[in-house]
């Protein structure tokens, strides 16, 4: 079995985010998991213990003296460093903005290809193949890298797959030698702290948006009333978020995040292309919308044709009802 | 200060967009093609430099087939100074690196002291080309920015990552690469689109730009090995509320076990 790198992306002390399991996870159905990560040296060894429980059979560690001056520069020379050490066959990076960052980079200096976005990936004959979801869903495609390191970026929330615990996992604390371009300057580093309840709009089984039809950030208490009725995670369209109903990380669709969950509930919303785009995979839809021509109701499997203001106030009640 | 803006033509995302299912390529056939919305963007950053600063110099830069002159022609149009396309028959269906191998040759000919670029397409939504290019040409990076501030001797942007927001600073020369969060662009004026019609846009070929990553150099490559097409999507119930639509709504929910207590 060849040996798959996967980068750990960290909190500035040293803490794994939450693409880590995923990543293992696909690793593992792949070949040996080789976790990497450049972090501060005393964060070390519980990361090291953390990355065991989540799969990894190597743990490569390259210590940064001080992990937040330059945006990516570490992390890229790890992974080169860890590929030759490894001779591995593909490195696994979530498809973020900083880690997307260090995927192009990587490939340029180990003079390998990349494969992006991918949804699914698996072993044939000896290749690994990445499956892709491209157009909103309209098409698959897979693809391969040939004569060279693979570097892969996944999709975040789309590996299910979880890689067994190790009980003795390989760890090796190296220094960064590999000189690749210098990275941006990192002036400061803000935590952004989540204050909801509610599942990730990545992970939820349900998801409930709003749109421009919510009319103000204040009205879009209605969409979130009704998520929580329901379990639900929060979206909204670009048209809400540019109206600043919600923050830019909630939009689905062509530009914002892709999900697929059992339910989409779409309040307000139009249902334009891009929109679709980020949503129309869902296993059932379900759209509340006052104009009986919005294109959202062509993939609707159950459209209302009325007021959000009347209809969802009365669902959630109705809602409550079956429940009890 | 030399500014090079990094221009795709894309399948218009308001169109039918079709893959060919032999090849796994985009169709350039069915959709109409347009310059992708986040370069003009991109664009638009540079222009409102050039307005503080007359002495700015903007190039737009695309690699793509012949047709994608008309991406050029609309950075001409909004206000760019001149225009290069890189077009090459051995550079079609290129992949990712050679994409960045091939622009950044072209860069490096211009030499600009700020590239700006889309943080992802919308036909790849690859993302990757901006860092590949970085990293061949040595420029420090500042990825997926909402903002980006020009000054005269630096740049710098704020990215979201997982959890927290970076703030990154570069001298120059740097890459950035902004997202659809940054400045609404311009909407081209008549003068604007007679101005550009007599504006340069030169072409170059691989031979000119003295490389070669077509398909003969012995790099890794990735392939494409498959491509199917997912049935569309129909339309189900569709009714207007008569003041039963709620609990009719709530009924189908709970008949396909979509509500919390029934999972
Ligand atoms: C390159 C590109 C990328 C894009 N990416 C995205 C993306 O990722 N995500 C995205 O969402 N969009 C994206 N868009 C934008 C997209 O084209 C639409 O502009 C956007 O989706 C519209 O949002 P909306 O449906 O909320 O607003 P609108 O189109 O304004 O629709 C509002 C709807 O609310 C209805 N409504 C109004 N009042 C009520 C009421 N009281 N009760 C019930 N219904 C009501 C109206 O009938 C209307 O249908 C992108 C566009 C481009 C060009
Ligand atoms: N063929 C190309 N010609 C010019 N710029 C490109 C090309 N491909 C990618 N880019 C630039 O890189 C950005 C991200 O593209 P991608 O990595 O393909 O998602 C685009 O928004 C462009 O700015």
């Amino acid at each position: 079995m060849g040996n798959v790198l996967v980068f750990i992306e960290t909190t500035t002390t040293g803490e794994t985010k939450s693409s880590a399991a995923a990543l293992l996870g696909a690793a593992a159905g792949l070949g040996t998991p080789v976790a990497v990560a450049a972090v501060p040296a005393e964060a070390a060894e519980s990361l090291g213990r953390t990355l065991a429980t989540a799969g990894a059979e190597h743990i490569y560690l390259v210590t940064v003296p001080e992990a937040s001056s330059e945006l990516g520069t570490a992390a890229v020379g790890a992974l080169a460093q860890a590929s030759e050490e490894y001779a591995a066959i593909a490195a696994l990076l979530p498809h973020t903005n900083d880690s997307k960052n260090i995927a192009g980079r990587l490939a340029i200096v180990r003079g390998g290809a990349v494969t992006a976005d991918v949804v699914a990936l698996r072993m044939e004959e000896d290749e690994v193949i990445a499956e892709h979801s491209v157009f909103g869903g309209d098409y698959t495609t897979e693809s391969t890298v040939e004569e060279g390191l693979m570097v892969v970026t996944v999709r975040q929330g789309a590996i299910e797959a979880r890689a067994a615990a190790v009980t003795n996992p390989s760890v090796r604390l190296e220094e960064l030698r590999i000189k690749t371009a210098p990275g941006a300057k990192i002036i400061s580093i803000e935590p952004v702290t989540e204050e909801s309840e509610r599942p990730s709009l990545l992970a939820a089984r349900t998801v409930v948006s709003g749109g421009k039809g919510i009319g103000s950030r204040e009205s879009f208490s209605l969409v979130e009333d009704l998520a929580d009725v329901l379990g639900a995670a929060v979206g909204a369209s670009r048209a809400a978020v540019d109206a600043n109903y919600v923050p830019q990380a909630l939009q689905v669709g062509q530009t914002g995040v892709t999900v697929s969950p059992q339910l989409y509930v779409a309040l307000g919303i139009s249902g334009a292309i891009q929109h679709r785009a980020g949503m129309q995979t869902a296993k059932t839809i379900v759209a509340i919308n006052n104009d009986a021509d919005a294109p959202i109701f062509d993939i609707a499997d159950f459209g209302v044709v009325g007021d959000v203001f009347k209809v969802v106030p009365e669902l959630i009640e109705a809602v409550k009802a079956q429940e009890s | 200060m030399k500014i090079a803006v990094l221009m795709k033509q894309v399948p218009d995302t308001w169109s039918d967009r079709k893959l060919d299912l032999t090849t796994g390529q985009i169709d350039r056939t069915t959709a109409e093609q347009v310059a992708d919305e986040i370069n003009e963007r991109a664009l638009e950053s540079a222009l409102r430099h050039k307005d503080q600063d007359a002495s700015t110099e903007i190039v737009a830069v695309t690699m793509g087939p012949t047709g994608a002159q008309a991406a050029l022609r609309r950075a001409l149009s909004m206000g760019a100074d001149s225009a290069i396309l890189v077009n090459d028959p051995s550079l079609a269906g290129s992949d990712m690196v050679r994409t960045a191998l091939a622009l950044a040759s072209a860069l490096r000919d211009i030499g600009p002291d700020l590239v700006l670029a889309g943080n992802e397409s919308t036909d790849g939504r690859g993302g990757l080309v901006p860092a590949m290019i970085a990293e061949v040409l040595q420029f420090p990076h500042l990825p997926a920015v909402d903002r980006v501030e020009i000054s005269d001797s630096q740049v710098t942007g704020q990215l979201q990552v997982e959890g927290a927001v970076v703030s990154v600073q570069s001298e120059y020369p740097a890459l950035v690469s902004v997202t659809e969060q940054s400045a609404e662009a311009r909407i081209p004026n008549f003068k604007g689109i007679m101005k550009a019609k007599k504006k340069p846009l030169d072409v170059k070929t691989l031979a000119d730009l003295g490389i070669d990553v077509g398909p003969g150099a012995a790099t890794a490559k990735s392939v494409m090995v498959g491509a199917t097409e997912r049935p569309p999507r129909n339309a189900g119930t569709k009714i207007t509320d008569d003041g039963t639509a709620a609990q009719q709504l709530a009924e189908f929910l709970s008949s396909r076990r979509l509500l919390q207590n029934h999972q």
